[in-house]
């Protein structure tokens, strides 16, 4: 008799763990497992585990805003945002500006993403447009949207006629540098705020407060009636156009909330990195992005505000404790091996997932 | 032909069902050496689940098989992939082109069947290796084409050829397989299967196509022809066979039958559904909708110039056989496939083209595409019903400073409403859209349309696809909206009897134009008639 | 009608056209002397033709540019290491090379299909993704097994720190040595006659196969995946195999690329080899459905000579020779970028134009 309870139990919890480990998906649970095993085997490495954390937690708070830039395009059915480089590279302008016309502290920060908001704004605008006429080979063009832009931006770089002497070549007079120091302006300006340190453990409250805020608008937004017609449009774009949705406009207009939500992100990683990064580095930005928020669980047509925090939390966990925990095991770094094979394999795992019958 | 010899194919006593749907009931005939035999009847009816049967069609062994026998040459056989039909000498044409672009006829013709000339990497590295040999192909190619009667360069393009002439080549394909190196048993063309061949020719084009089936007919090739146009069939054929609700109604010599036989035996029911009366009379002599002259671009249901009126407070039937037009007429309208021509509503000018402009006016769609058009199917039912009502008329929004937020609990509340009005069987409002069964999902659609509370609302297909019970349910759910509302219905349905038990006034849609508007009591072979009836091209 | 006819010719070769401009325009700012130009075309044309070849198989299979193709590059690098390791030279070491490199290059290349097959409808950006997964792959085989695990004889190859190959594999064994296996010159410029032959037999093999049954259904799958199946061809094993193919012949053509530079940049040769060799093929008329031999020629002639003249431009115009390279940077991108976007619009615009056809 207890016999049978007992197998029947283990019977249902077996069902049970099936269920949760198709609701959460097997690589997020392996990933995840991965991570618990790397904070569990830390202090073995002769790493503290909290200062893990606290690791973990800084970079979540650099790179969360630009995981968010991938929302709003996911929800409007223009797929995964590989074209994030051209939201980056309105945030590295409204940075430069910034610094151009010395604002410093606080006001540099807020000025950076107020400059970066209208080239947000006209580029989003004029990427929309273009990924409008592609309908069906977005994220290809995407890509390649990113790089030329990147490239081109490179050369507007050298070329721009910014003259303030902390940013251009000090011999040339001319030109940007490749990184610029935020020393004095807004380096660490909400890393440093409100942040709390217990012991080993340092949590970023300002940095987490500010990318709530953000998430915050996002899931508001959502719940709009523009932002549900949003929904419609990338979940059916024929039921949408059928319901006097005009899919193009949604389209458009998640294009441009992406990237600025791209510009914003940069400025926030700017401020805890200290630097500003200029030329080839917007580059491959957009895969880490991109992987961490499908490691959220999020598909190539639906996404989360949780969706980004788990990524994001996933992805950096991941990228930090590897290059300590294996150094301090088996003194090679693998790490950078680890990154590329975790965040491409998340990517193609999302590209070749059959897409579960949407139309 | 003599009836003492061994029939080519005999089916005895063919049934089939798929998951309780009986499709087929008790399929008896014979066919010789050399006989042309029309198959008709209306969508539906079962003629392409027996073309299926006889292929050896997958999907009908996945569903069970089915019941019966099927004889070649008197033996009994049993088909279990079209593979099996081909050695046994069966062919088939089908109504969508199976041909590439790009390739030429004779390519085409000879697709994955290319003759090829020994190459030494093919030892190395397999038979894919050896090169095709073009000659040859092209000489199969021609002898083929030569069978038909024509003249075709088997040298040219496909994308650069008529319309017609690719019908060709699909034939040609299937007579081209003779010259194939078959293993033992297997047989030269013997039975042909046409479906619906001429619907895309021009006149001129199918008496060719007719000319060429004499040809193989005279051959020895029998031929099974289904066909919409009856007096192709009558003339042509040398029996005509009616299929109808899965029975086989009539088959006769053709000689001795006429177009409008047929016609009445295609449509006539056995169970005629009841016509439902009107209890309240809602009409009025006001036109509400005005259509001249449109034109929708839609593919494969081509709308070419159609006009009609309807009066407010009417329901207003359109029929027809699938592919000429019907449904083109509300998609047109509505916005969702280019459109040209010129529509009034309620005395005003429709802007076509722009889906918002006729959902502002008032008027409501349920699409005959439930899951691409009518449903989000990764929603909850909440959303499928609200959502439309809520950009069109800002409905179930609260405003808090500028922003329009998501009203929650008018949201549920009305899709309560809805699922009890209509009966929709589902665990919670939150359920997804595509965990419902069909019937509930076409309920979804209609919550949709009706929470729009629209003036003027188009129906297409409102019961394609959905049970018996379901079905009688949303007929008499459209009767009862249109009664207690006042609104006006425009459905769209190739189940005519559907449209006779709750329509007041019927147009019956032929080759994208209008054949004729009846009452809708009017005799069912009257309809029939129009539907298969040429419209007189020139009329216009 | 002729009209019309000239407008279509100018918009279906509107990106051979900007080049053929853009060099028109340079050639005589850059100053560089007829002699050099030619001799330096003559070099990239034996240097890349193999490899911008090897892209034309899975064009015809209806797959599109294969990004994939670093998975060759890999490959034929592996090769290059074990035949250096094992010191065979010259000619022979070229060969061994190759045979090395074939096998690897079939098991990616399968790989590759596989995974593609799964993907349908965005091959491009799932096998550009593929190109970055196993790149991690491939560092963690060069720089961590081999040497530890993967044996490797010669200590020259193997970084300081005992295992892992060095960053530049010198191969002066091989340097050149199929480009003057014949040796010819005419006016002091030296023709690599053996290699031309090579390039010619591969596009003469290029051709047969075009004729071979494997040809003749790789054309039907290109054209319509399902009428393909319905006539009996095995789909996915055709596309399988274009990949293969491409794959293989990729390997070799980065063996011929690597053997005329002389020397081998382990981690790095293979990154870019993918975007160069589509931005050539595309910059010589090539769409994403249709490519032949001549596109390749005419592609590398116009896009190489960009390549070698922008940095000088760049140097004369505006006195940096920076800005010419990332033009030419620019460029690579913004082509891939115009021929993605005209591919896709004109998609769009035939199934538009046979709709209006059937009307």
């Amino acid at each position: 008799m207890g016999l049978d309870t007992a197998s029947l139990d283990s019977a249902m919890l077996k069902t049970k763990i099936q269920g949760l480990v198709k609701s959460f998906g097997l690589p997020r649970l392996i990933i995840a497992l991965f991570l618990l095993l790397l904070f569990i085997i830390a202090p073995f490495a002769g790493l503290n585990f909290f200062t893990g954390l606290s690791d973990t937690f800084n970079r979540f708070g650099m790179n969360a805003v630009l995981v968010l830039a991938m929302v709003p395009m996911i929800h409007s059915g223009c797929g995964l945002n590989f074209g994030l480089p051209l939201g980056i590279i309105s945030g590295l302008l409204g940075a430069t500006l910034s610094l151009e016309f010395e604002f410093t502290g606080m006001a540099s920060f807020l000025m950076a993403i107020v400059f970066s908001t209208p080239f947000a704004v006209i580029l989003g605008y004029g990427y929309g447009v273009l990924l409008n006429k592609v309908k069906g080979g977005e994220m290809m063009i995407a890509t390649y949207v990113g790089f030329s832009s990147v490239a081109f931006m490179c050369m507007m770089w050298l070329l721009l006629p910014y003259d303030n002497p902390s940013m251009v070549w000090g011999f040339s007079g001319e030109g940007l540098r490749t990184t610029i120091s935020l020393e004095g302006a807004y380096s660490g300006i909400l890393m440093n705020f409100l942040s709390l340190e217990i012991g080993h453990l340092k949590i970023p409250f300002g940095m987490f407060l500010f990318f709530a805020l953000l998430a915050f608008l996002v899931w508001g937004f959502l719940k709009t009636k523009t932002g549900t017609a949003m929904t419609a449009v990338g979940s059916n774009p024929v039921f949408a156009t059928a319901s006097g949705v005009s899919v193009d406009k949604m389209r458009t207009l998640s294009v441009v909330m992406s990237t600025w939500l791209g510009a914003v992100g940069i400025i926030v990683y700017q401020q805890s990195f200290g630097f500003i990064q200029l030329y080839m580095s917007p580059f491959y930005m957009a895969l880490p992005a991109v992987s961490a928020i499908l490691l959220g669980g999020a598909s190539v047509n639906k996404a989360s505000i949780t969706n980004v925090v788990i990524g994001t939390f996933l992805f950096q966990g991941i990228l930090t404790m590897t290059p300590s925990v294996m150094n301090g095991l088996i003194q090679t770094d693998v790490s950078e091996v680890i990154r590329i094979i975790v965040s491409n394999g998340m990517i193609l795992y999302a590209l070749t997932r059959k897409q579960e019958a949407t139309r | 032909m003599e009836k003492t010899e061994i029939p080519l194919l005999e089916m005895k006593g063919i049934s089939k069902d798929f998951f309780g749907n009986q499709v087929l009931n008790d399929i008896n005939f014979t066919l010789h050496r050399g006989e042309i035999l029309g198959l008709v009847g209306e969508n539906g009816a079962g003629k392409s689940t027996l073309m299926k049967i006889l292929f050896g069609m997958e999907e009908i062994l996945q569903t069970g098989g089915y019941g019966g026998d099927v004889l070649i040459d008197g033996k009994k056989v049993l088909f279990k992939s079209p593979e099996d039909a081909l050695r046994a000498g069966i062919g088939m044409v089908h109504q969508e082109f199976s041909l590439l672009p790009e390739f030429t006829v004779a390519e085409n013709i000879l697709l994955n069947r290319e003759p090829e000339k020994y190459s030494v990497m093919s030892e190395l590295f397999g038979k894919r290796l050896n090169t095709v040999d073009r000659a040859e192909m092209q000489r199969r190619a021609l002898k083929a084409i030569s069978k038909l009667g024509i003249e075709l360069d088997a040298g040219k393009r496909i994308q650069d050829l008529p319309v017609g002439y690719k019908q060709f080549t699909e034939i040609a394909r299937e007579l081209s397989k003779e010259d194939d190196k078959r293993d033992e048993g297997a047989s030269s063309l013997r039975l042909l299967v046409l479906d619906e061949p001429t619907a895309v020719l021009s006149e001129k084009e199918a008496e060719t196509l007719l000319s060429a089936m004499h040809m193989l007919s005279e051959a020895g090739i029998a031929i099974i022809f289904i066909s919409h146009r009856l007096h192709e069939i009558t003339s042509a054929c040398d029996t005509v066979m009616v299929m109808r609700d899965g029975l086989i109604i009539k088959k006769v010599p053709a000689k001795s039958a006429n177009v409008s036989d047929i016609a009445s035996w295609m449509v006539g029911r056995s169970v005629s559904t009841e016509r439902v009366e009107r209890k309240v009379e809602v009409r009025s002599d006001k036109d509400i909708l005005k259509v001249e002259h449109l034109k929708v671009i839609m593919p494969g249901e081509m709308v070419r110039d159609v006009s009609f009126s309807v009066k407010e407070g009417e329901i207003f039937g359109i029929g027809g056989l699938a592919g000429q037009g019907k449904i083109g007429i509300p998609n047109g309208i509505m916005g969702l496939y280019n459109a040209m021509g010129n529509v009034e509503f309620d005395g005003k000018k429709v802007t076509l083209n722009a889906p918002r402009m006729p959902l502002d006016e008032g008027m409501a769609f349920v699409s005959e595409d439930r899951r691409g058009v009518g449903l989000l199917l990764d929603e909850s039912l909440e959303w499928n019903v609200a959502f439309a009502a809520m950009q069109i008329k800002e409905d179930f929004l609260k405003k808090i400073g500028p922003m329009k937020f998501r009203d929650q609990r008018a949201i549920e509340k009305v899709t309560k409403e809805y699922v009890d009005l209509l009966e929709i069987k589902c665990t919670s409002t939150r359920q997804k859209a595509k965990e419902l069964s069909g019937g509930n999902q076409q309920k979804v659609c209609l919550a949709k349309a009706f929470a729009l509370s629209p003036r003027l609302l188009f129906v297409s297909e409102p019961t394609r696809g959905i049970d018996i019970g379901a079905k009688a349910l949303v007929l008499s759910a459209l009767r009862r909206y249109n009664e207690e509302h006042k609104v006006t219905i425009v459905m769209v349905s190739s189940e005519l009897e559907e449209l006779r038990s709750i329509c007041d006034r019927i147009a019956i849609i032929q080759d994208g134009r209008v054949a004729d508007i009846l009452p809708a009591t009017s005799d069912s072979t009257e309809f029939g008639m129009l539907m298969v009836s040429k419209v007189n091209k020139e009329a216009n | 009608m002729k009209k019309f006819d000239l407008k279509e010719l100018l918009v279906n070769n509107v990106v051979t056209i900007i080049f053929v401009v853009i060099c028109a325009v340079s050639i005589p700012i850059s100053g560089y002397s007829p002699s050099y130009l030619i001799s330096e075309v003559i070099t990239r044309i034996s240097r890349n033709s193999f490899l911008v070849l090897s892209l034309l198989i899975p064009v015809m299979a209806g797959m599109g540019m294969n990004f994939g193709m670093t998975l060759g590059a890999m490959a034929g690098q592996i090769g290059l290491i074990y035949a250096c390791d094992w010191n065979v030279v010259g000619i022979p070491g070229m060969v061994l090379a190759a045979i090395i490199s074939t096998p690897i290059s079939i098991i990616l290349g399968y790989l590759c299909g596989e995974i593609l097959n799964r993907a349908r409808g965005r091959e491009m950006v799932t096998s550009y993704i593929i190109g970055f997964f196993m790149n991690g792959v491939y560092q963690f085989f060069v720089l961590y097994l081999m040497g530890s695990i993967i044996p490797i004889a010669s200590q020259s190859l193997i970084l300081p720190r005992g295992y892992g190959v060095r960053n530049t594999v010198n191969l002066i064994g091989m340097r050149k040595s199929l480009d003057t296996l014949i040796d010819l010159r005419i006016g002091g410029v030296q023709i690599p006659i053996a290699t031309f032959i090579v390039i010619a037999i591969f596009c003469v093999f290029f051709l047969w196969f075009k004729r071979t049954k494997l040809g003749q259904d790789m054309r039907a799958v290109g054209q319509n995946n399902e009428i393909a199946r319905d006539a009996g061809i095995k789909v996915e094993k055709t596309r399988i195999l274009s990949i293969v193919l491409s794959t293989v012949f990729a390997g070799y053509g980065m063996i011929i690329y690597l053997q005329n530079i002389g020397t081998l940049n382990t981690y790095n040769s293979h990154s870019q080899i993918g975007t160069f060799s589509i931005a050539a093929l595309l910059v010589g008329g090539a769409s994403v459905d249709k490519a032949n031999i001549r596109n390749v020629f005419l592609g590398i002639i116009l896009f190489h000579l960009m390549f070698v003249i922008a940095p000088l431009v760049g140097k004369n115009l505006i006195g940096q020779a920076q800005l010419g390279e990332y033009f030419r940077v620019f460029v690579s991108y913004a082509v891939i970028t115009l021929a993605l976007v005209l591919y896709e619009m004109r998609k769009r615009r035939a199934a538009k134009l046979a709709l209006m056809e059937e009307a």
